[in-house]
């Protein structure tokens, strides 16, 4: 798949998703340029994680159109399948499946997705679990690792698909505080490598080190999106500025 | 960690030696005044069990064993001592046909080897480290069956003459409908739990329509349709053979119950399962085969096994629509003159008891040490995630 270099790797035009009678999205747009790391954040129940979720379809929506990669996400199950072979994503409560040991865990969509063969899967994961610092722990159960651990298998068995864009919903937020640092390590770590990240965090710290833009959220849209140093410093909004004044303290 | 351990098992012997007899007998005495005398009621209630027991159990030993008749020939045997004991030579004399019914005696040998072929599928699929056991599946699901077909009922163009259902009995017929009711309500119930939940509106109907049909009906008003009604509406010669009916019957009974077990054992997997199995890229099945139903049937395991167990029993039923099952042939003989004695009814429920006990039994002990087995696979089990 050879792309155009100027093509977005992820492409949002006037998204508008309602629960029921809730507005949960209010005519989002957003383009995300190839290489770009953005942190969404916005007080609880404005929707980002929501917003996350559209971008491999694992929420449809009503209207507006997203495309990922230049693949127009339709109702078509072949194209949604496309995108998440492509698209990674990390959530808040881990989710790694408890009945599968933590390789089995990463080989599990590379074998069965991807066709591959068991030994070459196995090499790859053994491969991104040492990149997280966790191979030691490969044939253990999810159960019998600390949460931090945990998360950083989850981030590993997504790497092992190769994806072109990860997604991280609230990657720290179930997290013991002494585990936060290890796992946004991690993050930072994968940064470097210049893959396309989406991250839904509070972590300011992290969202100053690492992203080319902050995004903030609420009721459904998109209030601000800048740098994070005019973000942080001179927030436009005064919602924004009402927030940050509220994690910061 | 292993010092500790070591030291531990170092210690024990020396202080052991001198401690030993005190500690045992202190504990042999704590642990009944805990847990059997610790407040007046729970004594009361401990000495009226023990009282039961010893009111009914050695009654049951001198009937069944001691004062129990071992030989004989005829009913002779059983009345003539004023017998007060089980009549245990009428169960011998009818053994083959417990176990085979009307079989011809010549061809029972073909049933040895189903009862020996089903031994070892079900050893295969029980013994969890046993090798192979992908093929171990595949041979109890679809070899089996089909060898079973073929070697039970005959093909005349291998040389196997065909044997009529209607001579089929016994044991050979419980197990024939227990194992045919446990290998499709399995995998049918589990469709039909996937179907439930189904997003699309037609398939999700239909089985919310057969599940709630088939459990608002006695399994006996099923067989009494299945054998009575269909021949009415179909010709009998185009009529499925009437056994053929019964298994029908039984499997989709089964398979109704299956499907609600399930169903709650998918229900309890978190959405966060789904999500994830999804967003790697997992297509329905591939989400359900290898994410989905592993949990689920595991934390189903206890409730699949307690549907097994009420199906072995439920067998017993095919006798209404005259089909000799285990039970069948035990009623059967029960009226046999050359045996007729007082003693001979107790004595054969007593042994069709103690068989469906054993097996139902064996089933309940298996499904508990799975599920022990499963915990402890998984460490710490299935933390709160």
């Amino acid at each position: 798949m050879t792309l155009p270099a100027n093509q977005a790797a992820v492409e949002i035009a006037g998204l508008n998703k309602w629960y029921g009678d809730f507005h949960v999205l209010r005519d989002i747009d957003l383009t995300v340029a190839r290489g770009e790391r953005i942190v969404i954040c916005g007080p609880s129940g404005s929707g980002k994680s929501t917003l996350l979720r559209c971008i491999n379809r694992l929420e449809d929506w009503q209207l507006g159109r997203v495309a990922v990669d230049g693949i127009e996400l339709t109702d078509d199950r072949r194209r949604i399948l496309a995108v998440r072979r492509d698209v990674g994503m990390v959530f808040q409560q881990f989710n790694l499946f408890p009945h599968l040991t933590v390789l089995e865990n990463c080989t599990l969509a590379p074998i069965w997705v991807r066709g591959m063969p068991k030994r070459d899967a196995e090499a790859l994961a053994r491969g991104y679990l040492g990149r997280v610092k966790i191979s030691e722990q490969a044939d253990k159960y999810p159960a019998r690792l600390s949460g931090g651990q945990q998360q950083r298998v989850a981030i590993a068995r997504a790497l092992c698909m190769n994806p072109s864009i990860m997604l991280f919903d609230e990657p720290t937020s179930a997290l013991d505080p002494e585990m936060v640092k290890e796992v946004l390590d991690t993050m930072i770590e994968l940064a470097k490598d210049g893959i396309t990240m989406l991250v839904v965090s509070h972590e300011m710290g992290f969202a100053r080190q690492v992203a080319d833009r902050v995004i903030f959220m609420d009721g459904g849209q998109i209030l601000e999106s800048g740098a994070p140093k005019s973000f942080f410093d001179h927030p436009q909004h005064e919602r924004a500025r009402a927030f940050l004044r509220q994690i910061l303290h | 960690m292993s010092a500790t351990g070591d030291d531990l098992r170092n210690d024990r012997p020396r202080s052991g030696v001198k401690r030993l007899p005190s500690t045992v007998l202190r504990s042999a005495l704590a642990w009944p005044r805990q847990n059997l005398f610790s407040s007046p009621l729970n004594a009361a209630l401990t000495l009226g069990c023990i009282a039961l027991v010893v009111l009914a159990v050695p009654p049951l030993i001198r009937f069944f064993l001691l004062d129990a008749v071992w030989s004989g020939t005829d009913r002779e045997a059983c009345v003539k001592p004023l017998a007060s004991g089980a009549c245990w030579p009428f169960v011998r004399a009818w053994f083959s046909y417990f176990v085979y019914g009307f079989y011809p005696p010549d061809q029972r040998w073909r049933v040895d080897i189903f009862l020996a072929a089903l031994a070892f599928g079900i050893g295969w699929l029980a013994w969890l480290e046993a090798p192979r056991r992908g093929f171990g599946a595949v041979y109890f699901f679809v070899v089996l069956p089909l060898v079973s077909f073929v070697l039970l009922h005959g093909a005349a163009p291998i040389g196997l003459p065909v044997v009529p259902t209607a001579l089929w009995g016994g044991i050979l017929v419980t197990m024939v409908v227990a194992t045919v009711g446990i290998v499709v309500s399995l995998p049918l119930g589990t469709l039909l739990a996937l179907a439930r939940r189904s997003e699309i509106p037609l398939v999700r109907w239909i089985a919310v329509a057969f599940v709630e049909f088939v459990r608002g009906v006695p399994l006996i008003t099923v067989l009494f349709m299945a054998s009575v009604m269909l021949p009415l509406f179909v010709p009998e010669r185009y009529a499925p053979d009437k056994l053929i009916r019964a298994l029908v019957g039984v499997a989709l009974f089964a398979s109704a119950y299956m499907a609600e077990v399930v169903r709650g054992g998918l229900a309890a997997i978190p959405a966060g399962q789904y999500r994830a199995a999804r967003s790697l890229g997992l297509s329905y099945w591939g989400m359900m085969g290898l994410v989905i139903l592993p949990q689920a049937l595991r934390v189903t395991l206890p409730n699949i096994v307690s549907i097994f167990i009420g199906l072995f029993k439920d067998t017993t039923l095919v006798f209404v629509v005259g089909i000799f099952d285990f039970l069948g042939t035990v009623e059967a003989a029960r009226g046999d003159p050359k045996w007729a004695a007082p003693t001979t009814t107790v004595t054969g429920y007593a042994f069709a008891a103690a068989f469906y006990f054993v097996c139902c039994y064996g089933m309940s002990r298996y499904g508990h040490g799975m599920e022990r087995r499963l915990v402890g696979s998984q460490g710490a089990g299935r933390r709160p995630l």
